[in-house]
């Protein structure tokens, strides 16, 4: 059904005037998800499922306009990304400060390297148990436990960032007589950026799961984990599913986000 | 443009602008020494142009590392006014095979980068910038990202920024080589052209044999393993910079009758053809 959609649409962008080619174009990524709500609401119209395990979008949809105007889920999420955020830049700076300072220094490459290579290796999520005995189940626990998850990304693009600044940048840099300090304002910071933002990128996308996972494991609080608790006991479908899609948006926003701020900031890569 | 003078024909005590006095090196290559240099001698003067040429693996490029002081680990002394170099500096420029301009910097940033170290105001940088970009026939491009060059533009950035900084010597580490034929001839005059305007001592490292006899008022042949001079020949004024000129051609078949290539192109395509015959 989609592939009669997409191919129909592909025939109509080569007639169609400029506006609904436009439309035609920036439409086509959408054309699956939306294949799939349908099929969804078929699904459950056709009585194929058992509504109390996959309710209607209709149902979801009700649910959905019932919490954002009750203010409740809005709360939710915005407690929830408030948690993200703090944890997302205390583990980014941490992670970039010491990509760097390893990048930088073979000591502390040498120092250090090991014991991150041997980290990268752990699960994210099997530090849960750990977090909670040192830190609590609380507010502190949660916000470690995201920091720890943008950390990781983060830490180890601006490692490689660094440290894959071609040896020929380094012979100009003696050539020009750089200083320490002009060769990292000048050729190494700018030379890693690149790969800073790819790790700030995937820690945006880790944070931001490590945030529902926090919500879910440790203490119950206000977000949308929080939520998603309720709903799993209270055998609230609808809101479980309101939930799911809720993450994914705001998962597909900071990657828009994300995807346009560095294209914004390294524009020297486009000729 | 000064034309070379005998070695022994210069007062004693007066130093050359370059003193290369048997300068030897070694690398360890996998646990094996290989001698990439052996009892190198050579003395330039100011404003000269020496080209180097030879086949690759004869040390021509190691020994601008030497001069450029990138590399101080060898036996001999290098000398520059009589100083030994110990450690790169703003005297010596190099142009590199590949631009090496930084791609996150414009035109002008990258030509200004070769200043970072200078003692000038913000006002004479910026003056020296566009001088040189106007020598090198930028101005119009002062603002653009290296990715957006041709390479033979990008190798004229290159070489402002060398010359920026107004260097006493500027090396030449085979700065044509990547580029396409025609841009080739037309760099190698305009080469001609800037390094007279500037004034400039330059050691040119080539595998050109035309490039280094058109541009050259010696010309220096090294020989590989180890790498080692054959012979220096100079360029003498009877050689006109023409490169169909007899004369031209008669030193150029020289040079490489030197590099082992003893049959000129027009034989060695007879004796192809013969023998695929």
């Amino acid at each position: 059904m989609s592939l009669i959609a997409i191919a129909g649409r592909e025939r109509l962008s080569h007639i169609a005037p400029p506006p609904l080619r436009f439309i035609g174009r920036h439409l086509r990524p959408l054309a699956v998800p939306i294949a799939l709500l349908v099929i969804w609401e078929l699904l459950a119209r056709a009585g194929a499922a058992d509504p109390r395990f996959l309710p209607s979008l209709e149902e979801v949809v009700a649910r959905g306009v019932a919490e954002f105007s009750r203010g409740g889920l809005g709360f939710n999420l915005l407690a929830s990304l408030e948690r993200d955020l703090i944890g997302f830049v205390c583990g980014s700076v941490a992670g970039i400060a010491l990509g760097l300072a390893i990048g930088f220094s073979r000591l502390i490459e040498r120092l250090l390297g090991p014991v991150l290579l041997v980290h990268r290796q752990i699960a994210l999520f099997a530090w849960v148990p750990l977090i909670s005995m040192w830190f609590g189940g609380g507010e502190a626990g949660k916000i470690v436990f995201i920091a720890l998850a943008a950390f990781q990304p983060t830490l180890i693009n601006t490692w490689q960032g660094v440290s894959g600044i071609p040896r020929s940048y380094r012979e100009l840099a003696d050539v020009l007589t750089f200083s320490w300090f002009d060769f990292a304002r000048i050729i190494a910071l700018p030379g890693a950026l690149p790969q800073i933002f790819t790790g700030l990128h995937a820690a945006l996308i880790y944070a931001w799961t490590a945030t529902v996972g926090a919500e879910l494991l440790l203490n119950i609080a206000p977000g949308i984990g929080g939520r998603m608790n309720e709903g799993q006991h209270l055998f609230h479908m609808d809101l479980l599913l309101l939930c799911v899609l809720l993450l994914g948006g705001v998962g597909v926003v900071f990657n828009v986000i994300a995807g346009s701020l560095e294209r914004r900031l390294l524009r020297w890569r486009i000729p | 443009m000064s034309r070379p003078v005998a070695i022994s024909e210069r007062g004693r005590g007066q130093s050359h602008a370059l003193e290369i006095a048997d300068v030897s090196k070694r690398f360890s290559v996998a646990g094996r020494q290989v001698q990439a240099l052996s009892h190198i001698h050579l003395a330039v003067d100011k404003g000269e142009f020496v080209s180097i040429v030879g086949a690759s693996g004869c040390g021509k490029s190691t020994l601008l590392r030497l001069v450029l002081g990138l590399d101080t680990d060898y036996d001999g002394d290098i000398r520059v006014d009589g100083q030994r170099v110990e450690r790169p500096g703003l005297d010596r420029s190099i142009v590199f095979q590949e631009h090496r301009l930084l791609p996150w910097l414009n035109v002008e940033a990258n030509v200004a980068a070769a200043l970072r170290q200078s003692r000038l105001g913000a006002a004479e940088r910026g003056e020296l910038v566009r001088d040189h970009l106007h020598l090198v026939g930028l101005d119009q491009f002062a603002k653009a990202y290296p990715a957006q060059l041709s390479g033979g533009m990008a190798q004229r950035v290159a070489i402002a920024r060398a010359l920026v900084t107004k260097p006493r010597f500027l090396l030449l580490d085979e700065p044509l080589g990547a580029l396409d034929a025609l841009t080739r001839l037309r760099l190698q005059d305009e080469l001609q052209r800037i390094v007279r305007h500037e004034g400039t001592t330059a050691v040119l490292v080539t595998h050109d044999v035309d490039e280094a006899v058109y541009l050259g008022d010696r010309i220096v042949i090294m020989h590989p393993h180890p790498g080692r001079i054959a012979t220096i020949l100079p360029v003498t004024e009877a050689v006109s910079r023409d490169r169909s000129d007899p004369n031209f051609i008669r030193l150029r078949d020289e040079v490489l009758s030197w590099l082992g290539v003893a049959r000129t192109g027009n034989d060695a395509d007879a004796e192809l053809a013969r023998r695929s015959a």
